[in-house]
């Protein structure tokens, strides 16, 4: 393999990876405040893709408009799911709240088959997406670079709402202990909703950009993403966000560079992700990152 | 300023408190002694909205508490010190007292208090930047105090502050106590130290299985021969 085609592949990988750690973020979210694996952000995921559809192709309203006001969407679309699934369950037993999730991201699937058909569509691709750069002998499309932009920008502003704001405090504090961080008066419901909120804007910003790379979206679409993006959420340490995101790229750039070195293995490109995650279940169940167990009594 | 009626509160028809009856006057130290699974716990978490009663009344300056969220309560300046301290431990000391004044909005007295608790507990403020996961107990139980003040409360309710800790830091959590205590704070306070905490306390009230058995003032409690019996770790008669 020349250079330049491994440059290539590379690039390739970097920006798959950046999608899967944008999804993965709201699972690792989700789990690190309600110790849920919130199995309908897939599905949330897949959603976002049919609201830019709808928006550019059917409404034909500018993609500059119908992306952010698609983030806003899912959102509350996240807030929703939250609200009707999970919330009602808050003090039921943790199998419960699981089924409602899994009940919850059916809900979904079959609700875009019933709603937008079956028949796979095509994701509107703007020009400005999808011109190629040369840059030597690499040819890459300014996707490639766009897609890790934005991604960066997207995990600097989610650290600065995190660690500097006073929300990003009441989200960390009620990811440990609910009980007393409403003895403090935060209100863990709407801390709990927000956090449905930037999982699923961030699947959305995920969505757009896988739209935008693989132009075919079908209401299916969201399911192998999504357990990808969970084992990545588990690689990095399910409960971390830091975790999620390297866990991302990992499996991002590794599936790339499978194919790339083992065009044999071409086919069983799915699969490594998953003997990725039964290697760290064995070897390192709390992951690259994972927190603790062990706390201070 | 705090009346309790007839409090009953079960768990899984398991009666946890039968019936009890509490004041707590404003401007005093009020204290429940009373051994393990005498229900003070329980009578505190009910009081924060935390536990939901079968029957009876809260009444906090003449509101109806049972129609509160707990989230609201320190709003109002009732706070808990929860048993086993329960600080935030993935926080730095200065969020844990940061998120203790959560709902105020004045960021002036915030800072003031900010420095009351400083001048109380000299320590956190060494501390600021550390998590405080990785303070010690005593460490955790000054942060855990201190985060409670920054709410500025009126009622400040301590679930065992001196579980588990050092002989002298509990004197120290007790002088700190009636420190605050001097600076206008009503207190209830919950000890199985019931020596140390009845003497600092105006009135006493001793629990056993879901019942107030006793109630009077720190110093007749302190001299009762029941309660020295069954709490103060003295024998009733003297050795020869």
């Amino acid at each position: 393999m020349t250079f330049d085609l491994f440059l290539q592949h590379l690039s390739n990988g970097i920006s798959l990876g950046s999608l899967y750690a944008l999804i993965a973020i709201g699972y690792t979210m989700v789990y690190g405040i309600l110790r849920l694996i919130n199995f309908a952000h897939g599905d949330i995921f897949m959603m976002a893709t049919y609201f830019a559809f709808f928006g550019i192709v059917t409404f034909g309203i500018p993609w500059y408009i119908t992306f952010p006001v698609i983030l806003v969407l899912t959102a509350l679309l996240g807030m929703t799911v939250e609200a009707t699934a999970y919330r009602p369950l808050r003090d039921a037993p943790k199998i419960s709240i699981l089924i409602s999730a899994i009940g919850a991201s059916f809900l979904l699937e079959n609700l875009a088959i019933v709603l937008f058909g079956g028949v796979p569509k095509p994701f509107p691709t703007p020009d400005v997406f999808t011109d190629v750069v040369k840059i030597g002998t690499v040819s890459i499309q300014k996707l490639t670079f766009y897609i890790p932009v934005v991604t960066v920008i997207f995990l600097i502003g989610l650290t600065y709402l995190i660690n500097k704001t006073k929300v990003g405090m009441a989200m960390r504090a009620v990811s440990k202990d609910h009980e007393t961080a409403r003895v403090m008066g935060i209100n863990v419901n709407q801390i709990i909703s927000l956090t449905f909120g930037i999982g699923s804007t961030l699947a959305a910003v995920g969505g757009i950009m896988w739209g935008l790379k693989f132009p075919q979206i079908s209401p299916l679409m969201g399911v192998i993403p999504g357990m990808k993006c969970f084992i990545a959420a588990v690689i990095g340490g399910i409960g971390n966000i830091k975790g999620a995101v390297i866990g991302g790229f990992i499996l991002g750039v590794g599936e790339i560079l499978l194919v790339a070195f083992l065009p044999d293995l071409t086919g069983y490109r799915d699969a490594f992700a998953f003997v990725l995650l039964i290697l760290i279940l064995l070897y390192k169940p709390t992951g690259i990152m994972g927190e603790q167990i062990a706390e201070k009594v | 300023m705090l009346k309790i009626n007839n409090l009953v509160v079960s768990y899984g028809g398991i009666e946890a408190l039968k019936g009890i009856d509490l004041e707590v006057e404003e401007g005093k130290i009020v204290t429940l002694v009373g051994a393990n699974g005498a229900g003070k716990s329980t009578t505190l978490r009910t009081i924060m909205g935390l536990v939901k009663p079968v029957s009876g009344s809260i009444l906090y300056d003449g509101k109806d508490l049972l129609k509160e969220k707990t989230q609201n309560l320190t709003r109002y300046g009732l706070n808990l010190v929860p048993e086993g301290r329960r600080v935030f431990a993935d926080l730095t000391v200065l969020e844990n007292l940061k998120i203790g004044a959560y709902c105020r909005k004045d960021t002036k007295g915030i800072k003031e208090d900010l420095e009351w608790v400083f001048s109380l507990f000299p320590i956190l403020k060494e501390r600021v930047w550390q998590l405080s996961g990785t303070l010690s107990g005593g460490e955790q139980q000054m942060l855990a105090v201190g985060r409670a003040l920054m709410a500025r409360p009126r009622l400040l309710m301590m679930d065992e502050p001196s579980l588990g800790l050092a002989p002298l830091i509990v004197k120290d959590i007790f002088r700190i106590i009636q420190e605050i205590h001097k600076q206008g704070v009503t207190i209830l306070l919950i000890e199985q130290n019931a020596n140390a905490a009845l003497h600092i306390a105006d009135v006493g009230y001793v629990m056993e299985t879901g019942r107030i058995t006793l109630k009077g003032s720190g110093k007749e409690l302190l001299t009762n021969e029941e309660v020295k019996a069954a709490y103060l770790g003295h024998s009733v008669k003297k050795v020869i």
